[in-house]
């Protein structure tokens, strides 16, 4: 198990070498961000000496090279427009996202498991027909329509929540949080349900599906056949064994609602890294968009790195390197 | 023999389909006594194993029991609700499944399984019940179970598993055992093992076994009584000797016909021609018409109720004292 883990991290770095490329390359094509920075009164000798300064007339092997040099150490350089190091700002920005990506995750794990296995046992009564009826929205309605249908119910004719930002924070620190405040932990309702809406229906739906799947099984026959209680069959022997796939999923889920609260970030002008991006396309401000890149890929690689490893902790099959029998 | 453990009286299961009803098991009527072990033969889709899965009340729906009754120690269990019905099962009603590889949860340890019966079944606390699973292991064979017990069922080979599926049936002391042909999946060397331990187990305990095969050699070996079967009826009764000896039933004449005999001459071996008809098919009067070599008029008319010959009970118009006089004729 470690030797494989070891193997996976490797692999991961490979991945995280190759986004970064990637990245960093598309960049070279979005835009000159000289010409953001300097405006219109500007002089051919303003271009190249801030073309310099910013290292931009080095080949590109040589940025690249730069660039990783850097990212070892957490050094993405400096923000073009806002003049300060790109790491610092994602730091202050990153708590706002993490918070909300992890009260959508949240949210949308436990309403999709609970919903998943109730409408697999009830397979066939009007409630859970309703729910997956209902489900078909969840599924198919875009993520910022749902925002906006949110913001327009519960902040416009209910007045009940805030349409936007977060409220109130508490400065920890090295952590700026909101939910230590009424005001805050109001304002992440709307966002994180209309971030984690997709994805615990989507939860819900695997469940359902695995769930059903594994009632037909001969283990769970016979777990009846033992006389064991509903509760038994249902939740001891059939949910552990719908998880593993239920957990691979998931696990992607997370990884997307943390690159997709760019939009609900915009929608609910949620000052976390994806609004951040979104600004920093707007005035091609490369260090800022080539740091959020990474970011995102390292956490996508991750939290694949910590599924892998819960594999092993729920399938005891997988664990070869125990006695075998 | 002694005091009567099960008896089920007019059985259907039927099916609910767009194009009515099926029934899959049409009136079937036998007993089972105290510790006597009653086997079950017929072809696949013969009903034996909605028999046996309507008995312990897990008919998978939409199939249901469509009528009859099922008398198990003496009260009618085919009413009982959920919960009463579950109370039963593990504990005075054990079933056993073909797959031994498919009936055991991959991802709990058999020792967790075993004590997770015993204590559905038994009030024991954990230390008890885990003393309770390593002898249950013992008696079904397992070699140290006192470290086996904490493997997963991936680590146990195919016999080993039934042996573990066999203790988990035993876990509640039942009274009766519905044994769903329990060697179906295994290894033939591996078969007479596991059924002689399911018979000497059970003898000692005093429980019944409804031993449902297909496997006439298991029957032979096992069963004091045996039934035969044939889309979803009784075609034939009696003790397991006299049965295979002296088959009455022109089906069970042709069951028996077609195992091969180790002494004696060596015959071609006899078939049954055509197949078992499908549910939606069944032919007028008696289902076996279209295949038997005996048919004559009545056949096509009526099935024939069960009919006391010698032993045995046979539902064939060949042995109605009324048909045999105007057949001598």
């Amino acid at each position: 198990m470690l030797a494989f883990a070891i193997r996976r991290m490797f692999q991961s770095i490979i991945v995280l070498l190759v986004v970064g490329l990637v990245a960093f390359s598309m960049f070279n094509f979005v835009g000159d961000p000289v010409d953001s920075m300097l405006g219109q009164e500007r002089t051919d000798a303003d271009v190249e000496r801030v073309r310099i300064q910013l290292g931009l007339d080095q080949p590109f092997p040589v940025q690249y090279y730069k660039f990783l040099q850097g990212a070892v150490k957490g050094d993405f350089g400096i923000s073009y427009r806002q003049g300060r190091p790109v790491s610092q700002i994602i730091a202050e920005r990153l708590p706002a996202t993490l918070e909300l990506a992890f009260v959508s995750a949240v949210l949308a794990i436990i309403f999709g498991v609970a919903l998943g296995i109730f409408t697999a046992i009830r397979r066939n009564g009007w409630a859970a027909n309703t729910i997956m009826s209902l489900s078909l929205i969840g599924v198919s309605l875009p993520t910022f329509l749902i925002g906006i249908l949110l913001i327009y119910i519960f902040a416009v004719e209910l007045g009940w929540l805030s349409s936007f930002g977060r409220g109130d924070v508490v400065d920890l620190g090295w952590w700026r949080t909101g939910f230590l405040t009424k005001s805050g932990l109001l304002a992440i309702i709307l966002p994180a349900i209309t971030l984690g809406l997709y994805q615990m229906t989507l939860i819900m739906r695997i469940v359902r599906a695995e769930m059903l799947e594994v009632l037909r099984t001969d283990y769970i026959k016979f777990a009846r056949a033992r006389g064991l209680s509903k509760r038994a069959v249902n939740f001891g022997h059939a949910l552990k064994n719908t998880m593993v796939p239920v957990i691979t999923v998931t696990g992607m889920q997370i990884g997307s609602i943390i690159a997709f609260a760019i939009i609900t970030e915009t929608v609910f002008q949620w000052p976390g890294v994806g609004l951040l991006f979104i600004n920093a396309i707007r005035f091609v401000d490369i260090p800022i968009m080539a740091a959020y890149l990474m970011l995102i890929s390292v956490m996508f690689v991750s939290i694949n790195l910590i599924v892998d490893l819960l594999y092993f902790a729920i399938d005891p099959r997988l664990r070869l390197d125990k006695t075998k029998g | 023999m002694s005091e009567i453990l099960l008896k089920i009286k007019d059985l259907i299961v039927e099916f609910p389909t767009r194009r009515g009803l099926l029934r899959a098991v049409d009136k079937v009527s036998f007993e089972i006594s105290k510790g006597e072990v009653l086997g079950i033969v017929g072809e696949s889709g013969a009903g034996k194993s909605l028999t046996g899965a309507a008995i312990i009340g897990l008919l998978e729906p939409p199939g249901r029991i469509g009528g009859g009754e099922i008398i198990f120690d003496g009260q009618r269990i085919d009413n009982l609700s959920d919960e009463e019905m579950r109370s039963l099962r593990g504990k005075r009603i054990a079933m056993i499944f073909q797959d031994p590889l498919t009936s055991l949860n991959p991802l709990y340890r058999i020792g967790e399984q075993l004590i997770e019966t015993i204590q559905t079944h038994l009030s024991m606390d954990n230390k008890q019940a885990r003393t309770r699973a390593i002898e249950l292991l013992d008696e079904v064979g397992i070699p140290a179970p006192e470290t086996r017990i904490d493997a997963y069922p991936h680590q146990f080979s195919g016999g080993m598993r039934q042996r573990v599926v066999i203790a988990l049936a035993l876990a509640g002391e039942p009274d009766l055992i519905i044994a769903d042909e329990p060697t179906t999946a295994l290894d033939v060397s591996v078969q007479a093992q596991i059924i002689s331990l399911l018979k000497s187990l059970c003898k000692e305990r005093g429980t019944a076994i409804m031993l449902i095969t297909h496997d006439m050699g298991v029957i032979a070996e096992t069963a004091d009584r045996m039934a035969v079967m044939y889309s979803g009826q009784i075609a034939e009764i009696g003790k397991t000797y006299d049965l295979i000896r002296n088959p009455k039933h022109p089906y069970s004449v042709g069951l028996m016909s077609s195992i091969p005999a180790i002494k004696g001459d060596v015959k071609r071996l006899v078939q049954i021609p055509g197949s078992m008809p499908r549910l939606n098919n069944i032919p007028k009067g008696c289902s076996f018409n279209p295949r038997c070599e005996k048919v004559f008029e009545p056949c096509y008319v009526k099935r024939s109720p069960l009919i006391e010959v010698g032993n045995s009970s046979v539902a064939c118009w060949l042995y109605d004292e009324e048909y045999k006089r105007v057949k001598a004729k």
